[in-house]
Formats: C-alpha cells, structure tokens, sequence
C-alpha cells in the first residue's frame, strides 16, 4: 500500500454551465500532488460539482482538468486514475465487503486470486482484517465508511476524492474519522481533495481549504490563513463565528489603517481597501472586557460550562463574544467598555 | 486501451455486412452454401460489394466509401480527435448512405421521380434490406455513435452513446417513420383528386363527423361514437374503480383480498372474453333473452350489439385499471392530513370532502384519462359487439381489410385517433407532472388512514359489490359456454370444442400429432412472445437506465419521443407497419420479424415504467462508485445495477409475454397464414360465430397465463407485482 503515487491536479478555467445556469463558474486551481486541500461552501455553491469533475462523473462544459500532467478532460471516470468514496459510501449492496473492495480491481482486469489477496491487505489497514465475507448491512455505519476508503484505495490512484463522506456518521464518530483520514492520507502521501460543509471538519484535516460561494471561489488558503486573515465578510462568517460591524477607514499609512469603530480608534493591515465606510470582522473570542474602549451594555450572559457566552448591546450593532472567565461573571445591564485583540479583528471586503 | 478494439470489432462487423453477406432479404434464410456462392449468379442474393463490382450497382459505392472511410478511425493509430473525425464522418456518412440507396431505389427503380429526371429511368431495382444490409446499417450507427464518444459526447463513454443511438434509431425507424407514413398516406391522390382535394375530402367525411344522430334515428360519425363510448367509459369505470379503491383501503371489508384480485384480470383477459360472457347472458339466444321469452313472452331484441353493448363491455373490461390506478392514489394521501383535518373538528364527511377528495382529484383525472385511452384504443370489444355502431378502431380496420382498401381513408381516421390519443397523452402528463403534492415521498407516514363516512362507505358497497359480482357472473358465463354444444339452443355438456382445439393424436410411427385447430397459432404465439419478452425488457429496461441514470443533450427529446410512442393506439401503429413495411427497404410484412417488432414496441412501457420505478429506488452513487472502481459502462450494468433490479426484470418479462399473448389490435393487420397469432384465430372464430371453440381457446390463454403469473409470483415473492403503482408499475394503460 505504500506504492500509491500522489499527483498533481490542474484545473484551467474549467466550469460547469447548463444553459443558462451556471453551476460552477471558470476556476483555475493547483493542487499539489500529497496534499489534502478542501472544498468548503454552503450546499449549491458548486463544491460537489467540482469534485465529480475531476472524477469524471461530469463534463466540464469549459476549461481542461489535468491530472498529474496528463489532460483528463474528454477520458471518462473509469480513465482517469482516481477513486472516490462517495457520501452514501455507495457499497454494493448485494456484494460481500470483500467482493467490495475487489471489484476495482478485478475490473482493471487482475485475477480474482490475486485481486483477493490485495483487498485482504488493504482491508487489514483500514483495520478491517477478517470482515471481508460479511455483507455491508451487516456492519456499522464506521466500518461501512473504512470499506468505502479500502475499496478507493485498493487501485492506488493518483488522486483520492471524498464527497461528504463523514455526513452519515454521529459526532464522536465523525471526530475519530476524519482523524484516521488524515493520518491514512499522511501516511501513505496521497492526493486528496475532501468535499464538506464542516468548517471544523475542513481546518482539522486539509492542508488547504478552498472556500466556495456561488459557483466560484471565495477563498484559498491554509487553514489558518483563513480564520486568520479572511477576505470577505462571508469567508469570515462561514469559517467560524464572527461579528460583523460597519466602522470607517479614516486614513491609509504605509500597510496600515487608522479605522474608526464609533468611539475607538484602533491600527489595522488596510489589506488594500480604500478609505471611507469599512466592513470589519471580529472574533467572539478576540473580545475582551476593558476600562476604556468601544461602551457597551451587557445584553446576555450564557454559563455554557467551559467558557461565558455574552451579548454586548453598542453603537455599532451586537457583539456576541466569549470569555474563558467563568469567575468573574457580569450581569446583564451592566455598562462596560469593550476592546479588540488584535489577532482577532480585521478589515475585509463586503 | 479497451476503446480501441470495440470500434475495430464493429468495423469488421460492418465489413463483414457489406462485404460478405447478401444485402438484400433471402427467401430461404442465409446459407452457408449461399455465403460461399457470394451471389455469382443472382445478383439479388449478392453481398454490397459483389452487387457494386458484378452487376453495376453504383449506388452501393457510397456505402463502400464510407466503410473505407471510418477505417482510420477504427485503427488504434493517430490521436483521440483524428479518430474521432474519421468515426463520425464514415459512420455518419454510412448512415445516410445506407437509409438513402434503400429509400431512393425500390422495386420499380428509382422511388423518386426527381431522382428520374436527374438519373434517367433506372434499369434496375432492388428488393428488402436482409442481413448484410441490417449488420452494416447497425454498424455504421454505431462507428458513429462511438466516434461521438471520443469527441467527449456522453461524457466519453460509448456504450452510453451507443444506447441512445440504437434506442433513438430504433424509435425512428419502428414507430415515427411508420407513423410518419400514415400521415403522408392521407394525401395520395384518390381517382380524379389531388393529393389537397383527396386529403379534404377525405378528412371533412360526414362518416367521420356526421351529428345526424341528433336529429334522425341513424348513427353519427364515427369520431363522435368514439368520443361518446370513450367519454362515458371512462366516467362509469373510473367510479367503479374509486368505489372498490375506497373499499379496499378504507373499510374493514372482510373480501378485500379477493377484490384486488380483480385487478389481475384485465392483465390475462384476451381482449374478447368480457364480450363472450355479454353475449351468452344479452345476446339473442343469451340466457337473459331465453328467460324473458320463456317467462313473459318479451323479445329483448340485439340491443346488446351496439353503444349499450360495447359500453357495458368496456367498463367490465377497464374498471379493474381504474381500479389498479386508484388503489395508489388513494394510499398515496397521507393518513396525516386527515388526522389533521379531524383534530381540527371537521367531521369524517367534511374530512372526505373537503381533504381527502381534493387529494385524489389528479389522481381520479389521471384515472380517467389511462380509460379513455383504453377505451379510444380498444379494438377487441367494438368488433365483437359493435354491429353496426362504428369507432375509429373497428372503422380503421374495415378500410383496411374490407371491400375498400382504403388506405387513405384508414390513414386519415389513423391521424384523427392519433391526435385524439396524443390530447389524452398531454392531458394525463400535465396532470400527473402537477401531482407531485399527493404525498409520496417513500418515507413510512405516520397514522392511520380515516374511515369512510357512512353515506359514502354505503354508496360505494352499494356500487361495488352488485358490480363485482356481475364480473363473475360474466366470466363464468363466458367460460360456462365453452363447456355446451350450442349455446342457447343444445345445452349438452361436452368438451367437442376443446377436442377440436387442442386435439391431440397419435401417429402410427408413435409420435404425438398436434391435431387440433388452435394448436399452430397457440405454438406460434408463445414462440413469437418468448422471443419479444427478452428483447422489450432489454430495450425497456435500456431506455429505463439511459433515461433516468444520464444527462446528456437531448435527454429530454428522446424521453419525449419514447413517450409518444406509447400513446400510439395500437390500430394506428397496425395501419402504420403494414404500410411501411410491405415495401424495401425494409419489407418484413408476413414475417415474424413485424410481428416480434410490433410486440416489442408496443409493449415498450412496461418495461420502461418497471425499469424506471425500479432504478429510481437505486442509490445513484453505487453506478458511479462501480465508474469509478474503473468498471466499464457495461460491466456496472451488468455486475451492479441488474443484481439489484431482478424483480424489476422479471416483471417486464412477465407483463411483456403475456401482453404479447393476449394483445389483437395493431396484431390483427400484421398476422399472416404462417404466423397466426391465438387472439387474431379466436377473433376469426367469434366473427364466424362459432362461440363454443373461441371461448374454449379464451379459456386455456387465462389458465397458461395466470399459471406463468403465479409461478413468477412463487419465484420472486409479491415484492414488485400488484400493490402500490408508485413502488410496482403493473402495466397501466396502452393495451388493447
């Protein structure tokens, strides 16, 4: 299993039309061969659809897929050297898991002893030894999902995809399994490109995110670039909880900004935004109670356990905020004066 | 790489049509001996190539040509797009080289006469496309088919491509073409008329659309016959089968089982059984008229042979489909709207009206409509008791076979039925698009269905059970009288007609001698029907796959066209064939070839519908993970999805060989001294009025059909036969 070849995928202007509707709009992305890079977007933003391009499972109506060098456009699913573990696992119903996992194989034309032999060693690490004359109704919702991943990994593909494949699972099990993916995915250094809609899933296993909003590509980069640093206010919103509030650029100088949030005055990275009216994100947890600072009312005040969850009434609008201090806990109603950490707020386009 | 070797087996297989074997139809079938010969002598038993070279018929040259042509293309030489070319222009090129050389020249030269004056008269003409000239054809459809693939058609893949080509092809070929020729039939010239003045003539006849009925005691135009019987069939069937519907599914009635199995009985019933039994109880020495007379001295009169008689039979005939169809509709509401409707204090009867009604109203239109269908198709009952009362159906097949031959007249009441048919079509498709509130989503609801408010609980005992019993008394009657000498007049008991039927005799040499009458026609109807069953579950189950599991361009045109298809009246589609084919290019009338074909378009819905119901319960990621596993097209078809669809399988060879078997309309045209079908010899002995043997046939049909009805049922378990229509597409609609 250690044979598996990582590949370089190469999308150049590939977008996916209907007539008049576009479901995926022309894209160029590189995805470097050993990576685990994610497509994270809302559901119809076009992320499953590009995946199912690269697999073959659809056209691209424009642009060339390249996989590992070698154009893929026009060769059907079964020409390409990908595998995909889909997110009904799709196993065969009426096939044993072992006849599961060799049929790729034995489809590629190996002999079914050989065929055989290979599917037991691949089952044995997903860890799955001795399953393989059981049928898939008769095994858990987990083990279904390493079938899954043994039969895409059996035929050693350039690339590996994974539509969703975690949705299916409880909480606990999802946690365990992306873990195990990701470590599959380092050990054996594969390329995998992972479809999801869990912005916790997507910084936990990618090496990169790709986030997509309406058929186009919002955001890319590494998953801390991107809670860090998000461009617009829907990267922002969409890759953990933000506040968002209208404040005011009053003057560029050299990478910085001096931005106005109603009373304070406070030095951000312009990040190439002009002065005027400003769009401006902030953590919840980049919130911290001071003496002097923006003036804000307690609205809420939430005991969640682990950490204080409050609702400031400002001028700028609502700030939802959390607080690891579970001690000294205010009450709502009372006047108090927020600042920001530095870290956690940042100026970003509409 | 697989692709490669697949186009240059279909080349070699177009080569081995055009080069090799003889073109033109044999009589005495291919030969090895005749193979060898290669036509040295007869030109007409002579492979394309032979005929070109030998004997100077330059129109095969382009045929060649094209072969030639797609050569390159089939090599694994040069790239993908060069290949591609080369594919698409030979096959595409073969395609119109082929259909043109067959249409232009026919058995009296050039076929068209600008092609005369252009050409000069030719000296030569040519008969029906045979075996060489079907493999080349076939293959050069798909050289071309396979070059779209590697253009990047169908996503690249060629057996996808290859489908839709063979199922587009043969949907032109087998039905819009003949229908085609129907049309065109309607404007040949009639004696001293033009093609106009002929059509005009012929389409504004008073015996089509005459309202003389209105003012005088005489018979309207047979369109408003049709109309009328379709209009008040579907009304009386369409409640019938609401009554036993609501029954079924609403009442604690203890024969629930037994009522359902009604549904059943139009599915096994020859077409004529119904108007047998009608006509041993009404008819002139029927037991009804024997005890008016005996008792009270009435003469009843032939008041059965007529609108009453034709009306009565159908409603007999088609309230079981109602019935079917709306045992659907009825389970498809959900329980929970009514329990909703009753915790908001509505009484069961303002329950009924004012929700569960409502509900059921696409559902009882979309009823409707498959009954009017039904009925505007139906040929068996009109010509067994219409006597003088004409519809389009019996008229259509008057022209044909009667004193006229007539077929500009049979094409025009064709077109005029066809038209009726395809309003019905669009009607029921509008309404079944709408109905997608009517639940059902295939999640288990919650609940338990309301009963029936007393008023409407009686009204529909009151309706159903006095019918369901009539049905019995009908069918007992019809196969009672296959049991007496002479019905009405010598109540022997005696089993004559069956000996006379199915007479069996031992030769001196020890042999079994089939000495009976019915025998030849019944041995052919099951061969020619064992051989449709597999060919219209594949293509049905084909289109089925193509239609719901691929998007390509034209989906939707080749999904409309399937569908129209199916909305052809059967007595059309009869005229159509015989029309089309008893001329080259393709001349199969008096063969089984027409006969298997017309089955197997003819009965196309039902696997269609059991294939798409079936795939639609499909998870559609287990295709595309087997794609992706790097199963070819045909391998995920063949190891993933027909495992999973066995019973849908079975069902489509099930209906399609006992629709087949019990079918008469578009049959009765096509039927020829050496393929005689069993529905087309007992209709011969019913117009001859010999009863007893008809119905002694009749008889036997029910029992072989319901006996391979419940072996199947043994086989596969109740899972896809009868039940709900949204999980189990029993065929609805289209018989006849």
């Amino acid at each position: 299993m250690s044979t598996t070849k990582a590949a370089e995928v190469r999308l150049e202007g590939v977008g996916k039309r209907y007539g008049n509707v576009t479901a995926v709009k022309p894209l160029n992305l590189v995805i470097e061969g050993g990576t685990l890079v994610t497509l994270l977007g809302p559901s119809g933003c076009g992320k499953t659809m590009l995946l199912r391009m690269v697999a073959g499972l659809e056209q691209a109506t424009d642009g060339r897929i390249l996989i590992g060098g070698r154009d893929v456009t026009l060769l059907s699913a079964g020409e390409r050297n990908v595998s995909m573990v889909f997110q009904s696992y799709a196993l065969f119903p009426h096939m044993s898991v072992l006849d599961n996992v060799a049929y790729g194989l034995i489809s590629s034309g190996i002999r079914k002893r050989e065929a055989h032999a290979k599917a037991e060693a691949t089952l044995e690490t997903v860890g799955l030894k001795g399953f393989g004359a059981r049928l898939p109704s008769e095994m858990s919702g987990g083990q279904q999902q390493r079938v899954a991943v043994a039969r895409a990994l059996v035929l050693e593909p350039e690339v590996l995809l994974f539509d969703e494949p975690l949705s299916n699972l409880d909480a606990r099990l999802r946690r365990s399994m992306r873990e195990e993916i990701r470590a599959l995915q380092q050990r054996l250094g594969v390329t995998v490109i992972y479809v999801t809609h869990d912005q916790a899933e997507a910084l936990a296993v990618s090496d990169r995110i790709i986030v997509m909003r309406n058929a186009e590509i919002a955001q890319a980069g590494t998953p801390s670039e991107l809670y860090a640093a998000p461009d617009s206010v829907f990267v922002a919103t969409f890759m953990g909880e933000a506040n968002h509030v209208r404040g005011t650029v009053m003057a560029l100088d050299g990478d910085m900004a001096d931005v106005a949030l109603g009373p304070l005055r406070i030095r951000l990275p312009h990040r190439g935004l002009p002065a005027g009216a400003a769009d401006i994100v902030i953590r919840p947890e980049a919130v911290r109670i001071a003496d002097a600072g923006l003036p804000a009312t307690v609205a809420r005040a939430t005991y969640m356990g682990s950490q204080m969850e409050y609702h400031f009434a400002t001028e700028v609008g609502e700030i939802f905020a959390t607080s690891p201090d579970r001690t000294h806990r205010r009450a709502p109603g009372e006047e108090i004066a927020l600042t920001f950490d530095p870290e956690g707020i940042m100026l970003v386009r509409p | 790489m697989r692709f490669v070797g697949s186009s240059m087996f279909i080349w070699l297989a177009g080569a081995l049509g055009a080069l090799v074997l003889p073109w033109h139809m044999q009589q005495d079938g291919v030969t090895l001996r005749g193979l060898f010969a290669l036509g040295a002598e007869d030109a007409e038993a002579a492979s394309a190539l032979t005929q070109a070279m030998a004997f100077g018929r330059f129109w095969f040259w382009p045929v060649l040509a094209a072969l030639a042509l797609s050569l390159p293309g089939a090599l694994p030489l040069g790239t993908r797009a060069r290949r591609a070319g080369f594919l698409v222009a030979g096959g595409g090129f073969g395609v119109l080289a082929v259909v043109l050389q067959g249409l232009a020249i026919g058995i009296q030269g050039w076929n068209w006469e600008w092609a005369t004056a252009a050409f000069g008269e030719l000296d030569d003409r040519q008969f029906g496309m045979g075996l060489g000239g079907v493999v080349t054809a076939v293959a050069f459809l798909l050289l071309l088919t396979d070059g779209l693939a590697l253009r990047g058609w169908f996503k690249g893949d060629r057996f996808v491509s290859g489908s839709v080509g063979v199922l587009a092809a043969s949907i032109i070929v087998f039905t819009a073409w003949p229908v085609g020729n129907v049309l065109t039939q309607m404007v040949t010239p009639r004696g001293d008329l033009s093609g106009a003045e002929a059509l005009g003539a012929r389409l504004f006849d008073a015996k089509i659309w005459g309202l003389s009925c209105t003012t005088a005691n005489v018979n309207c135009g047979v369109f408003w016959n049709t109309l009328m019987l379709a209009v008040s069939s579907a009304t009386a069937a369409t409640m019938l089968g609401l009554a036993f519907a609501l029954i079924v599914t609403r009442t604690g009635f203890r024969a629930k089982k037994a009522l359902r199995l009604l549904t059943v009985l139009p599915i096994i019933t020859p077409p004529f059984v119904i108007g047998l039994g009608l006509i041993l109880i009404f008819g002139r020495s029927g037991v009804v008229n024997q005890a008016a007379d005996a008792m009270f001295g009435v003469q009843l009169g032939r008041w059965i042979y007529g609108f009453g008689g034709v009306w009565l039979a159908q409603v007999f005939s088609f309230t079981p489909t109602a019935f079917l169809v709306l045992i659907g509709v009825v389970e498809g509401i959900s329980p929970a709207m009514e329990e909703a409707s009753q915790m908001l204090r509505a009484t069961r009867m303002r329950t009924f009206r004012a929700v569960s009604l409502p509900l059921m109203l696409p559902g009882l239109a979309n009823a409707w409509l498959i009954v009017f269908v039904e009925s505007l198709a139906d040929f068996g009952n009109p010509i067994v008791l219409g006597g003088s009362f004409g519809v389009l159906s019996t008229e259509i097949f008057f022209a044909v076979v009667g004193a006229q031959q007539d077929f500009g007249r049979a094409a025009v009441l064709a077109a005029v039925m066809l038209v009726v048919a395809l309003l019905a079509f669009i009607g029921q498709r509008a309404i079944v698009g709408k109905r997608s509130y009517v639940s059902m989503t295939g999640k288990g609801d919650v609940g338990l269905p309301s009963p029936l408010p007393n008023g409407v609980r009686r009204a529909a005992f009151l309706i159903a059970l006095p019918w369901a019993t009539l049905t019995i008394i009908v069918y007992t009657m019809a196969l009672a009288g296959g049991f007496v000498r002479v019905w009405g007049r010598d109540w022997t008991p005696t089993l004559s007609h069956f000996q006379r039927a199915f007479a069996l005799e031992w030769t001196p040499a020890g042999g079994i001698l089939f000495a009976g009458g019915a025998w030849h026609s019944l041995f052919t109807t099951l061969q020619l029907a064992a051989i449709a069953a597999p060919i219209t579950a594949s293509i049905g189950l084909l289109a089925a796959w193509v239609l719901t599991r691929q998007r390509f361009a034209g989906r939707t045109a080749l999904e409309f066209a399937l569908m129209l298809t199916f909305a052809v009246p059967g007595t059309v589609i009869g005229v159509a064939y015989i029309l089309t084919y008893n001329l080259p290019p393709l001349e199969i009338t008096g063969t089984a070839v027409i006969l298997v074909a017309c089955f197997v378009f003819r009965n196309l819905p039902v696997g269609v519908r059991s294939g798409v119901a079936a795939m639609s319960q499909l998870d559609k990621s287990l295709d595309e993970a087997a794609i992706t596993l790097r199963a070819s097209t045909f391998r995920t078809l063949r190891t993933v999805v027909l495992p999973l669809l066995k019973p849908a399988i079975v069902t489509a060879l099930v209906y399609s060989f006992v629709r087949a078997m019990t079918t008469v309309s578009a049959v009765i045209f096509l039927v020829s001294a050496e393929y005689e079908m069993a529905t087309v010899f007992i209709i011969n002995r019913v117009i001859n009025g010999d009863y007893g043997l008809a119905i002694a046939y009749c008889a036997v049909l029910i029992v072989l059909m319901m006996a391979t009805i419940g072996l199947i049922n043994l086989a596969v378990g109740r899972r896809n036969l009868g039940r709900r229509t949204a999980a189990a597409p029993a065929p609805v609609g289209g018989r006849a």
